[in-house]
């Protein structure tokens, strides 16, 4: 499988605690990568990473073999136009409505007419189910049909990579269920890399091609769904079978724990 | 176990540190501001017109009621405290000189700059900062859009127009309010107080409160923006940070006011 994106020797810090230790993996291309962990794991920092918003201490980032953490903001937003993220709360912009967030990235950054522009957003709507809602605002909406917005909106400029930041977070079981089909549907219909950071069980189980799980700011696992099924790592199988932890931390525990002493 | 000395120290370098840190932070916003408001449109990115426009209507627009209702009590109550001091030595007339020169000099600019600080610099930082807590910004660099463009050089460039604008017409709405009170309570003959009017000001004076208002609207937006961004978490710090540029931007006016006027008297 061809690398899409390669992580070597992450290491970054807030303030004096190490957040993410010496992280390596890869993403390859056309495939849904799932970055799995508890909360407080550092799976959405790694993400943050991965799409230039945040710098680490030491290591690289290499994007279709760029390294983005070398890379100034001007070039940084070059690798990014080909980027689509889904932030958790969604973060459409509340005062557009719904058409406009979704043509906001092809204004930005293309010169299209304003009427082709309306004729693609209205297929981005539609490839998300919501067509018929342009006039909307964001507000006006339920948390899963912001998320469906988000994905449009992500999908703008038809991008090579969709980051998915917890998809699923304070959804109902059917609406989270409905977002995980929508992105099988995306995966089926163009040649895209998804990476999704989730800690929903049954959507890893509905997605996943290849699963990297992290425990502490370092990686425990990496591997196939099936891999996943079989792994006898102790914390693994804790998170699989949804075993609480032993102990209730303390503060004092809890930084020790992510400062990795 | 540290010293008291060396906690003293340690206190006055931590407090030093943050306020570089504050400093650098604020600086690099300026930068960037001006950069994307009068350097890039040069380069090919185009200023958001319709939004700039939109915000002229909010900050401007939606402001001169109330501007209008404060410059006319303060040209009044401008009048009645001069007219206290004039009647004594029969010079009565002088109050049209004194309600002209302190108004466009000081108090329009002034006035104005308080009111527009606390209507529309308080909205700038709980609207940037609503959007840092909702990740909105994080979105807009994720999409290759540069957040300071996006959002703060529309307000900069409506504040621009808008502050000196409102300023001008505090000036004559002030003006009016003294004349007002001149003609009925202090019984001055209409002409002779409008002659009086325009014998006391000079160009200079109004221009100086004009470049005041430019300055002033400078430092409403840089610190709604500021304060804006630096918010962390959720509608707490939006608040928090609300209040603190209410009071950043009114004490930073101020401050510049001294600056400026302690120019305009040396070099004018």
């Amino acid at each position: 499988m061809e690398k899409a994106i390669e992580i070597t020797g992450l290491v970054t810090h807030y303030g004096e605690i190490e957040i993410l230790k010496n992280i390596s993996f890869s993403i390859s291309r056309g495939m849904t990568t799932v970055i799995l962990g508890g909360s407080g794991c550092g799976k959405s920092t790694l993400l943050k990473h991965l799409i230039g918003l945040l710098k680490p201490t030491v290591g690289s980032i290499r994007i279709n073999g760029q390294d983005i953490t070398a890379m100034k903001e001007g070039e940084l937003d070059e690798v990014r136009k080909r980027m689509g993220v889904l932030f958790q709360g969604s973060a459409l912009l509340n005062s557009m409505t719904l058409a406009d967030n979704v043509a906001l990235p092809m204004r930005e950054h293309t010169k299209l007419e304003e009427s082709t522009m309306q004729i693609m957003v209205r297929m981005k709507l539609e490839l998300v189910g919501l067509s018929g809602f342009e006039d909307y605002y964001p507000s006006q909406l339920s948390g899963g049909m912001k998320k469906r917005a988000g994905i449009a909106r992500a999908m703008a400029l038809d991008p090579e990579f969709l980051f998915f930041d917890e998809p699923s977070a304070g959804l109902d079981p059917v609406t989270a269920a409905g977002i995980d089909e929508l992105i099988l549907k995306l995966k089926k219909a163009f040649k895209m890399t998804f990476v999704v950071v989730t800690h929903e069980l049954p959507s890893i189980f509905t997605i996943a091609d290849y699963v990297v799980m992290l425990d502490f700011g370092e990686i425990i696992f990496s591997g196939t769904l099936d891999e996943l099924r079989a792994s006898d790592n102790h914390r693994v199988r804790m998170f699989l079978e949804r075993k609480p932890e032993k102990e209730v931390y303390s503060p004092e525990d809890y930084f020790r724990i992510i400062a990795g002493d | 176990m540290p010293s008291i000395a060396e906690n003293f120290f340690g206190f006055i370098g931590r407090k030093t540190l943050l306020l570089l840190k504050d400093l650098n932070y604020a600086s690099i916003l300026i930068n960037d501001t001006f950069y994307w408001a009068f350097i890039s449109p040069f380069k090919g990115k185009a200023i958001r017109v319709r939004v700039t426009i939109s915000e002229i209507v909010k900050v401007g627009y939606n402001s001169v009621p109330i501007v209008a209702v404060i410059a006319l009590f303060i040209g009044i109550i401008l009048a009645l405290q001069a007219a206290y001091q004039l009647k004594k030595v029969g010079a009565l007339i002088y109050v049209a000189d004194l309600v002209g020169v302190s108004l466009t000099r000081e108090l329009a600019p002034i006035l104005t700059a308080i009111i527009v600080a606390g209507r529309s610099g308080s909205a700038f930082a709980a609207e940037i900062g609503s959007m840092k807590a909702a990740e909105e910004i994080d979105a807009l660099v994720t999409m290759g859009i540069n957040p300071v463009r996006f959002l703060v050089v529309p307000k900069l460039l409506a504040l621009l127009i808008m502050l000196p604008a409102l300023t001008v017409l505090a000036d004559f709405i002030g003006i009016l309010g003294g004349f007002l009170l001149a003609i009925t309570e202090l019984e001055i003959h209409p002409y002779n107080y409008f002659q009086q009017t325009l014998n006391a000001l000079v160009m200079n004076d109004i221009v100086t409160g004009l470049i005041k208002a430019m300055a002033f609207s400078v430092i409403i937006t840089i610190v709604g923006a500021y304060h804006g961004f630096r918010v962390e978490g959720g509608a707490v710090e939006v608040g928090r940070h609300t209040t603190a540029s209410v009071v950043t931007s009114i004490f930073l006016v101020i401050v510049f006011d001294l600056f400026f006027t302690t120019m305009f008297y040396f070099f004018t």
